[in-house]
């Protein structure tokens, strides 16, 4: 690996609530949720009727017909994301070096929204195990691989170069900005759109954390279902979305006077090897991925002035992660603010780790940590900052952020201001 | 009434837990906790959504915690039964 | 990038393909040209167009994956570990005695669990959502195998999993070499694919790219004037990939391979008309090998059997070592196009016949189409030194890659 330097020049966001990064920089920072009763389908069968959905437009925000009609709308979200992350840096990908411009796309489920929606036509609603090819839709193979996604952003941005789905469940997001990161490093590349999307707001989904038990039921006040770190906490809420950012060599950077979001400086990927779900208490693997990220980033714990959170709501996860904090960032775990924006705009599984980190990146651009909603009551078992409803304006020079997810993936990522010294 | 004996609560856990392997769950294991008999937290919720299911009766997020035997299986589901009959 | 301090090996090979569920098998019947495309008899195919698959038979899923873990799991996920097993078997490695965090696994994925999903929406849509059961969420995802083999084998190093069809099988081992240089000792790498169901098969046969010949013996013809698209099959190979130093620490004295070079590229929109992606990625993996074009003694093809994927694959091998100027071969031409396993089975051929000193053939093609210009080795396998082999994947789409491994 080189000594080449990675920075971040474009931000596009497609969030629960409004589309666009401004929109949902607005929501965090004013710590307003978008987590409602589920209008994607009826929810009335299911246990957990609680969603953070997207006011998506996928016209407005670009698409075309024929690329709305193929795409899942988890495709949607991150073209539309894509496009705005590559006019906010003013790059001209077509006109410089697309075969030095590669694409990292984080995903966990896939298309799985058209999935269903396709596979309900032709079982005849499950009627059928043989199922009837004669209503098979011409797109019907980009659906059901998700190396789509990474296609359609291709497509969308011109890029020529490396191109992968990662798809390491709910730390896609994050793996796959660390991804763009080793590209850029290795020096396949200088440029890297990469991002991640997931649109999981659809029955299959939401059965499935229904039978895991794990999604909140506090169905009669969706807006303040989502309660990370509290002692009342109840669960997920599941949300939908995406986030992509133009991923770049700092000189490459430079050399076209691009402004500069945040530096990424670390980056490291662990798995617990315990259970498909399950976590141990102890946070061990997080706390691994935290202490190298650090290191490679030479980063003091006591440099760091936001840890963004997992923080998914349930019991297990965020007693998991406060353990890990503890372990890892030793006494600054108690002095650092702590936030999850999920409490927001909900766990939308492989896009959240990138959501979070244009988070991230914007806390870093205007100096302002994110609140963690709803948090109300404190649980004896997490103990630390967690910035309790009200966005809080202070230094972010550096910022930690973590993720978790099924699979027993733990990941961690370090960004910095533009200019911190290295 | 119906009524759900440990038996047919072995067979159930069988069909959860994949192809049959009568063995593991041989003898009295009433007692005998879910993770001794190598079950682990997401068998024991396929074993409740399926009681769930074919009882028709509502198991909350906290009876599932206290399901760490078969036995306590029994006494929920039975206990449902009764409450409903 | 490869230097002295960061060389990635292969140590251990697993296979489980159609046409053998371990590596000797597989290598046997491949050297012997003995296809094991099929009708499909996993269920009825009358309402389709689509008769042929590369099916993998007699494989017991209980003898290799424990009894609980069967419910638990999709088959793509079964034959993985069965071909894990096999690869650390063959490295000699326990991964009990790799320091924490120091194994990881990388796999590719394709569709997902296609058997676990369709059973899970038919329970959905049939039953209503409290039928979903527990495991739906971790069978049928992207990440079900590599997760679970984490678990299986105690891997808590970086553990990735890539989606770009059938070029994530080579991609998995780019990302693999990558973690090694970041500081690993130890990668299971590969990956899977079981897509053979109804609604798996009815899926593909929406790309418009699958052969709807009946005869096994003339539907899948990569480069031949008579090619009619691919037919698809299941399987695929897991490899122990490890950092030479590490090895050589642990007792290992002889590599299978090296993983020499790596590249992967994209191809530009179509709209633009210039040059698909796969020589720039041919190219960019040589170079990252520190080879030659006339240093490659075989090239393993991607061989999409799609008579203009399979000129624009010709023109690519052409331009780079000249008409004729590397023997090539498509021994998938015996077990179908296996997404996500289908690399990693090449780089496994690739590996035995390094071992072997053969080329393995390319069977049932007849007549190469005018613009391939290749020297084809057909029918009989080709004894060769063989020290550097390039294999080269596409995946739907615009997915290009390249591996080079060199001899030991």
């Amino acid at each position: 690996m080189s000594d080449r330097r990675v920075v971040i020049t474009g931000v596009g966001v497609v969030a629960p609530g409004d589309s666009g990064r401004e929109a949902f920089w607005s929501m965090i920072s004013q710590g307003r949720t978008a987590t409602r009763r589920i209008t994607l389908f009826d929810p009335a069968r299911f246990r957990s009727q609680i969603g953070a959905e997207c006011n998506f437009d996928p016209q407005r925000c670009g698409l075309s017909y024929q690329e709305i009609r193929r795409m899942d709308r988890a495709g949607q979200f991150a073209v539309a994301a894509a496009r705005e992350a590559v006019a906010d840096s003013g790059i001209d990908i077509p006109n410089g070096d697309p075969s030095r411009v590669g694409v990292s796309v984080g995903n966990a489920v896939g298309n799985s929204i058209l999935m269903e929606q396709e596979y309900r036509v032709i079982s005849d609603n499950g009627r059928r195990w043989l199922v009837d090819a004669g209503y098979m839709v011409p797109h019907l193979y980009t659906v059901v691989v998700s190396s789509s996604i990474g296609a359609e952003v291709a497509y969308a941005t011109d890029a020529e170069g490396p191109n992968a789905v990662i798809t390491t469940g709910c730390c896609s997001g994050i793996d796959s900005v660390g991804h763009a990161f080793d590209l850029i490093r290795e020096g396949c590349a200088d440029v890297v759109v990469a991002g991640a999307t997931d649109a999981p707001i659809y029955p299959i989904s939401v059965a499935c954390f229904d039978t895991l038990r794990a999604s909140s039921t506090t169905n009669d006040d969706p807006e303040h279902a989502c309660k990370p770190f509290d002692r009342n906490r109840n669960g997920l809420v599941l949300g939908e979305g995406s986030a992509m950012f133009v991923i770049e060599d700092a000189e490459h950077a430079a050399r076209r006077g691009a402004r500069v979001y945040c530096e990424i400086l670390g980056f490291c990927a662990r798995s617990n090897a315990y259970h498909m779900t399950g976590l141990r208490p102890d946070g061990r693997e997080m706390a691994d991925a935290i202490t190298v990220a650090l290191d490679q980033a030479r980063v003091d714990p006591s440099d760091i002035d936001y840890v963004n959170a997992h923080g998914s709501g349930t019991k297990q996860n965020d007693r998991h992660e406060t353990a890990a904090y503890r372990s890892s960032l030793g006494e600054h775990a108690y002095r650092v603010p702590v936030s999850s924006i999920k409490s927001m705009v909900g766990h939308s599984l492989g896009a959240i780790g990138s959501i979070e980190i244009a988070a991230c990146a914007l806390a870093i651009e205007r100096d302002v940590v994110p609140p963690t909603a709803n948090y109300e009551t404190r649980d004896p078992e997490c103990d630390l900052d967690y910035v309790p409803k009200t966005a809080r304006e202070q230094k972010v020079d550096t910022v930690l952020s973590v993720g978790s997810g099924f699979g027993g993936f733990q990941s961690a990522i370090v960004l910095a201001a533009p200019g911190r010294a290295a | 009434m119906p009524h759900l004996n440990l038996d047919e609560l072995k067979q159930v856990m069988l069909r959860c837990s994949g192809l049959p392997d009568q063995a593991s769950v041989e003898g009295d294991i009433t007692d005998v906790t879910f993770e001794d008999l190598g079950y682990d937290s997401l068998a024991v919720l396929e074993i409740a959504s399926a009681m769930q299911r074919t009882y028709k009766i509502e198991i909350s997020d906290e009876s599932i915690e206290t399901m760490v035997t078969p036995g306590a299986v029994l006494d929920f589901v039975n206990g449902a039964l009764k409450a409903a009959a | 990038m490869n230097t002295p301090a960061s060389r990635a090996v292969i140590t251990g090979l697993g296979v489980v393909a159609p046409t053998g569920t371990d590596v000797e098998a597989h290598w046997q019947a491949t050297l012997a040209g003995k296809s094991a495309i099929h009708h499909i008899d996993r269920f009825d195919t009358s309402g389709y167009p689509l008769k042929l698959f590369g099916d993998v038979r007699d494989f017991v899923a209980t003898d290799h994956v424990p009894v609980r873990l069967v419910r638990e799991t999709d088959l793509m996920t079964h034959l993985a570990f069965a071909a894990t097993e096999q690869a650390l078997a063959d490295a000699g490695l326990d991964p009990a005695t790799v320091p924490e965090f120091d194994l990881g696994v990388v796999t590719a994925n394709s569709s997902g669990g296609a058997h676990f999903g369709q059973s899970e929406l038919q329970k959905l849509y049939s039953e209503g959502p409290y039928a979903v059961g527990a495991y739906m969420s971790i069978a049928w995802f992207y990440a079900a195998t590599t997760g679970q083999l984490s678990i299986r084998h105690g891997a808590r190093g970086a553990c990735g999993v890539i989606a770009t069809e059938q070029a994530g099988g080579l991609d998995a081992f780019g990302q693999a070499r990558r973690n090694l240089r970041k500081g690993g000792r130890a990668v299971l790498c590969g990956g899977t694919d079981a897509s053979l169901t109804p609604y798996g098969l009815v899926a593909q046969l929406a790309n418009g790219l699958l052969s709807q010949r009946d005869d096994p013996l003339r539907a899948y013809l990569p480069f031949d004037a008579d090619a009619s698209g691919y037919v698809s099959g299941e399987g695929g190979a897991i490899m122990v990939v490890e950092d030479a130093d590490a090895a050589r620490a642990r007792g290992v004295d002889r590599f299978l391979a090296e993983v020499a070079g790596y590249a992967a590229t994209f191809d530009p929109r179509q709209q633009t008309r210039r040059e698909p992606g796969l020589r720039r990625a041919i190219e960019l993996a040589l170079a990252d090998a520190q080879v030659r074009p006339q240093d490659v003694d075989v090239v393993f093809a991607d061989g999409y059997g799609v008579p203009r994927l399979d000129l624009v694959e010709a023109q690519a091998l052409m331009r780079t070592f000249g008409e004729r100027g590397a023997p090539v071969t498509v021994p998938k031409t015996m077990t179908g196009r296996l997404y996500a396993g289908g690399a990693p089975l090449d780089v496994a051929t690739a590996v035995l016949a390094m071992r072997d000193s053969v080329i393995p053939p390319t069977v049932n093609v007849t007549s190469l189409a005018p613009g391939c210009r290749i020297d084809l080795v057909r029918d009989e396998p080709r004894e060769a030194q063989l020290r550097t082999v390039l294999v080269a994947a596409r995946g739907h789409g615009g997915f290009n890659a390249a591996l080079v491994l060199t001899h030991p």
